[in-house]
């Protein structure tokens, strides 16, 4: 089967099979950065822009270690200093990029749905490295990535996503590419941050923790995004621990060979105790490390490469 | 004297119950009943075989932009796309820049509308200064600058206190209080209707909840004080059934519901599309066939447009950015008709009814009859004409509608104001 896609915008409109061609992709490159020599030559000559007009550390790196590991040349901006803060839209900032010549764009942005409007606007590669509270779709396809690593087939594996769903994309992403590959996902956390209509998208809600958690293979934590919440969603970070983090009791009702799997950036004492997430069960830098090899791909497959042709060196 | 005799149309007049093929005769502004033999002579002869003939339409929400925003719209530009639209008289909204809250600013603006207006516009003022929500206006020097209303779309008054005040106080002047029906603390940040699609697409959803509870508030204070409380453009299901009930008790309260509303749900935004986006939010199938409903048995008592002009500059952003509102003069009637008399099987003198004498009668407008003596103000429009709208050659000065490029049926083919062509052709006379 062929790669076909030129943008990747979202998970919720990926067929399994490519998802599962970004993970075989990402497996090829992932042997190679485990070599001494890092690097492929596959977007040599290729401009990557690396648009992120949100904050980011994590994300951002890693985009940009996989542009270069391609050998991409990269150019990274943010918001503080580009000409959005005076006042320049989105669609003028994206069409000088475009007139710069750059190859590809990835997008990191506050505003939902910025991602799918640039690709409209442009004719170069679109990624989206986050949108609103809509979708990360890279973080998604390295979350899955990772959770086979470990657990083989999601076929039937439960899967419990805990925390602020309401306002995650990660959520979102998680969600789409999890029920493709047909894990059980549950969704927990205060209702307010874990609406019932979630349901529609195939997945269970729950608010009672203990239930959730039993026999779960993987618990992935999302980050309390206190900035963006309104006071209104629960009464305090302290109230959320007690009734929602996860600690060493709650672990305990885990299924014995759970995997504990967080975004990141991780707020210690939280939604998790420091503890367990520097402890064995813990995937979350793995997750950090396969970022760069799934990134890879999505970059690698956007601008026309084909999954056997990955590690070509010349 | 100057005469017009408008021959072999289908005249549908809700008001006085006529619906037949025949003529409609106008001398010097008015509808008369006949013309004199010398008249018949001299008249201007309109052959309107297979058109039909009804009172000029009424539109009781709509934004003119002027003064302050005449980069989006103007009383000029504004008025050409209601009359190209068969509107011969419209209501428009008070958040202008600065807003309508002083009589100044009503002079301001009905000097505009003697120099540049095609058709007949009346103002409405604010309820509070500035529209802030904080104190009254000066309503009674509003009302005697002429303003049909006072509202303050789109920054629904909070403060019941002062909502209540403001009720009481209008009711002394027999002035009708608009509100733009939205609890401000649940919809902080909010861009689109608040449910699966809201999740789906990661925005800032906005409870149908919030509607629902100022449309019982104002109820409420509409029982306690007798004021007349126009709810503008009902979006939500349960306000329905709330203002159905309320009616049912006698209360004085009337409602609209724009062309949008009933033509279009959440749905549309899977691409995010800035046409879709206004305030309130296009919500589900459900609200959609219960507002369609409210038109049907007369809870909603009218149709409006909210017809909101930005320009492509201002629309042609991520969505969280773009400002609320869609055009909708041009296409009101050719929505109205597709939806509740081809879709929904409504009589086409019921859907006229609700474009006309209703939205007239509620602001006590002498608009929406062709009966005699009657301001001559017409719509002739071909129902079965099809055509594809091109919002970018409009009259209005912005294209922000969603239906652009969307093949319409049921064109307005001439609107004549005070007996008086305005438009003509797809001309502006």
């Amino acid at each position: 089967m062929l790669w076909t896609r030129k943008h990747l915008i979202t998970l919720e409109e990926l067929s399994l099979a490519e998802i599962e061609q970004i993970h075989a992709t990402a497996t090829a490159f992932k042997n190679v950065l485990a070599r001494g020599v890092k690097k492929l030559p596959a977007l040599r000559g290729k401009t990557v822009v690396n648009l992120f007009l949100e904050p980011s550390t994590r994300t951002r790196m890693a985009f940009d270690m996989a542009a270069k590991r391609l050998s991409a040349d990269v150019i990274s901006f943010d918001s503080a200093s580009s000409s959005t803060t005076k006042g320049e839209t989105l669609r003028d900032t994206a069409q000088n990029i475009e007139a710069l010549k750059a190859d590809m764009i990835v997008i990191r942005h506050a505003a939902s749905g910025s991602p799918l409007y640039l690709s409209k606007i442009l004719n170069i590669p679109v990624i989206n490295a986050g949108d609103g509270a809509h979708e990360h779709p890279t973080q998604g396809l390295l979350d899955t990535f990772t959770m086979k690593e470990h657990l083989g087939s999601l076929n039937g594996r439960k899967v419990v996503i805990l925390g602020d769903i309401l306002f995650s994309r990660v959520a979102r992403s998680n969600i789409y590419a999890l029920t493709k590959m047909g894990a059980a996902v549950t969704l927990v956390g205060p209702a307010t941050l874990v609406p019932h209509s979630l349901t529609e998208l195939g997945v269970q809600v729950s608010h009672d923790l203990r239930s959730a958690l039993a026999d779960a293979e993987v618990v992935m934590l999302l980050r309390i995004q206190h900035e963006r919440q309104a006071s209104s969603h629960f009464p305090s970070l302290g109230e959320y621990t007690s009734m929602f983090g996860l600690n060493k009791t709650r672990a305990s009702w885990l299924n014995p060979k759970a995997i504990i799997m967080h975004p990141g950036p991780i707020n210690r004492g939280v939604e998790i105790d420091s503890d367990l997430a520097d402890g064995e069960r813990s995937v979350i830098l793995e997750q950090v490390s396969n970022g760069i090899a799934v990134r890879m791909a999505a970059l690698y497959l956007c601008s026309g490469g084909q999954p056997e042709n990955a590690t070509i060196t010349d | 004297m100057s005469s017009l005799w408008i021959s072999n149309a289908r005249v549908i007049d809700p008001a006085s119950g006529r619906d037949k093929v025949g003529n409609v005769f106008i001398t010097d502004g008015k509808i008369v009943a006949r013309l004199s033999a010398a008249d018949k002579k001299s008249a201007k002869k309109i052959d309107a075989r297979g058109l039909i003939a009804c009172p000029g339409l009424v539109d009781i929400h709509v934004h003119f932009r002027e003064p302050g925003q005449t980069h989006k719209e103007t009383i000029a530009t504004g008025t050409q796309a209601a009359a190209a639209g068969g509107f011969t008289s419209v209501v428009c909204m008070p958040n202008t820049s600065p807003v309508a809250d002083t009589a100044g600013t009503i002079q301001f603006i009905n000097d505009a509308i003697r120099r540049d207006a095609v058709v007949k516009v009346y103002p409405t003022g604010c309820i509070t200064a500035g529209m802030k929500g904080l104190a009254l206006a000066p309503i009674g020097s509003l009302k005697r600058a002429g303003v049909v209303a006072i509202t303050d779309d789109g920054e629904c008054v909070q403060n019941n206190e002062l909502m209540r005040r403001a009720a009481e106080y209008a009711k002394m002047f027999d002035l009708c209080v608009m509100d733009h029906c939205q609890d401000a603390a649940m919809t902080q940040g909010a861009v689109m209707n608040e449910g699966i699609m809201s999740i789906r697409l990661g925005l800032r959803g906005w409870p149908n909840a919030a509607e629902d509870i100022i449309v019982a508030r104002n109820v409420i204070l509409s029982t306690y004080t007798g004021a007349h409380i126009h709810m503008q453009h009902i979006s939500s299901k349960n306000s329905v059934e709330l203002l159905r009930r309320a009616k049912a008790r006698g209360v004085r309260v009337t409602a609209e519901a724009t062309p949008h509303h009933i033509a279009l749900t959440d749905a549309e935004l899977a691409t995010y599309d800035t046409n879709f986006k206004m305030n309130p939010p296009l919500r589900t199938e459900a609200d959609r066939q219960e507002i369609i409903a409210g038109l049907r048995d007369g809870t909603l008592d009218c149709i409006s447009t909210d017809h909101a002009p930005h320009t492509d500059y201002e629309k042609d952003k991520e969505f969280d950015y773009a400002p609320n509102g869609i055009l909708g003069l041009e296409t009101s009637l050719a929505i109205s008709l597709q939806v509740l008399v081809r879709e929904n099987k409504f009589k086409l003198p019921h859907v006229i009814d609700l474009m006309t004498r209703k939205p007239a009668e509620i602001l006590k407008l002498n608009a929406g009859t062709l009966a005699e003596g009657a301001p001559a103000d017409v719509c002739l429009f071909d129902p079965e004409e099809t055509w594809v709208y091109n919002s970018r050659k409009g009259f209005s000065k912005s294209s922000n509608s969603p239906w652009h490029g969307e093949t319409l049926k049921g064109r307005v083919k001439m609107t004549i104001v005070d007996g008086r062509v305005v438009f003509a052709d797809g001309k502006i006379k």
